[in-house]
């Protein structure tokens, strides 16, 4: 039993530690402010509560377990905010997502498609 | 290893804050800089440190520092060209600091002086004297609570300079109709569910720093994290409403005269100044009590003088 429990554990911090990273190398490799935000909070909010649940797995029923349960619904529920908020003013401050314009589709050729 | 890794991000982080212009970019290299050096804090075991510094260097000052910003412009004026005497006085000021450090007792050092001289009277003797299970706060707050009146008054002398010199507009009575960021709806439901459970971490913080990390300092920077959240998100002058800005600087020097009160009156119970055994039969509830009372005027002073501080600030604001 305690043997499955660690490798869960284990299995959370990797994939936990793997979205850190991605989202490390999104933020820095993303073209424009909206998708490095994205990159950024969407796996910071999977990351975190995985961490906090190996963690939790670790310690087993406890006091401690109990207060990293509450951090971790604080942060489900404050990262996406905070990503959302800051796209949201990045929009009203008139930042305009970078859209790729690609020359070789035109909308004809498009529309006669079926 | 892991204190070497924090080590050197503090490092780099220095470095990249000296380096930018902009200093938006500064400032949350700053906000790291604190949040990189309570971990450290953390690494070496200084929990209640780590907490106050998390929390007034990472947290408060970055909004006071962006709050600044507001009135200040964003970038940085090019670079003044290199000038020799300032460069000498302050290479020769760290050259010397260096060499001071070359006598000092290695980090963790069993015969440092530190460690020697009143410590471990206060690791062996804290339960039978104190009987708080947090040395640190039996520390803080009874054995060397004249240390901690000092620091509650400089507080709140901060505090009133800052209102001397900039003072707080007060905005009208009625309830403004404008808002800083109207259409923000996600925000303001979150926001709106989350500053009772802050308000409530604070009194956590408050009441259970005798047992473990907390006390008056960090729970007083909470609570008004908190006000000032609703500020930010809400628009200006909604917490104004809630906390008056004439109030304030009343709230900051009732935390003082409460602190000054309770060692008032363990001296007049025949004790010296702050010997909190004298406040009840049992000299160890005394202590208790004492402890509570000091720390909740520790706590109210820091909220009242930090939420005066940022009032100062935002009050510009609107002005300019």
């Amino acid at each position: 039993m305690s043997d499955a429990i660690a490798l869960i554990s284990g299995l959370c911090f990797a994939v936990g530690g793997f979205l850190c990273i991605t989202g490390g190398v999104g933020l820095l490799r993303f073209p424009d402010f909206f998708s490095r935000i994205h990159a950024a909070g969407v796996t910071e909010t999977l990351a975190a509560p995985l961490l906090l649940g190996g963690v939790m797995l670790q310690l087993g029923w406890s006091q401690d377990s109990f207060k990293l349960l509450l951090v971790m619904v604080f942060v489900l529920a404050t990262n996406p905010t905070a990503a959302h908020a800051m796209a949201k003013a990045a929009l009203d401050g008139g930042l305009r997502p970078q859209v790729e314009h690609d020359d070789t589709i035109d909308l004809e050729d498009r529309s006669s498609k079926p | 290893m892991i204190d070497i890794v924090l080590l050197g991000f503090l490092l780099l982080t220095a470095i990249a804050a000296v380096c930018l212009r902009d200093l938006f970019a500064v400032v949350m290299l700053f906000g790291i800089y604190s949040f990189l050096a309570a971990g450290l804090f953390m690494v070496l075991d200084a929990v209640d440190v780590a907490f106050t510094e998390a929390a007034v260097g990472a947290g408060i000052t970055t909004v006071l520092m962006l709050a600044t910003l507001r009135l200040t412009g964003r970038f940085e004026r090019s670079p003044r060209p290199l000038r020799l005497l300032p460069l000498l006085v302050v290479a020769m000021t760290g050259a010397a600091l260096i060499y001071g450090t070359l006598d000092a007792p290695l980090l963790g050092d069993v015969q440092a002086p530190a460690q020697q001289h009143v410590a471990p009277r206060y690791i062996e003797r804290t339960m039978a004297e104190v009987g708080t299970p947090n040395m640190v706060t039996a520390v803080l707050a009874s054995y060397r609570g004249y240390d901690t009146l000092g620091e509650t008054v400089v507080i709140f002398t901060a505090g009133l300079a800052v209102l001397l010199l900039l003072g707080i507009t007060e905005v009208p009575a009625i309830r403004p109709g404008r808002r800083v960021i109207d259409d923000q709806v996600v925000l303001h439901v979150i926001v709106k569910a989350l500053i009772p459970f802050i308000l409530l971490f604070g009194a956590y913080v408050q009441f259970h720093g005798d047992y473990g990390a907390g006390g008056g300092f960090q729970a007083g920077v909470i609570v008004a994290t908190g006000l000032v959240l609703y500020d930010l998100v809400f628009g200006d002058g909604d917490a104004q409403l809630v906390v008056p800005p004439a109030w304030l600087p009343r709230i900051a020097a009732f935390g003082v005269l409460v602190y000054g009160a309770v060692g008032l009156l363990s001296l007049l119970q025949g004790k010296a100044l702050l010997d909190y055994s004298a406040l009840a039969e049992i000299p160890l509830s005394g202590q208790h009590l004492g402890i509570m009372l000091v720390e909740l005027g520790v706590g109210i002073t820091v909220f009242a003088v930090v939420l005066a501080i940022f009032y100062a600030f935002s009050g510009r604001r609107r002005q300019s």
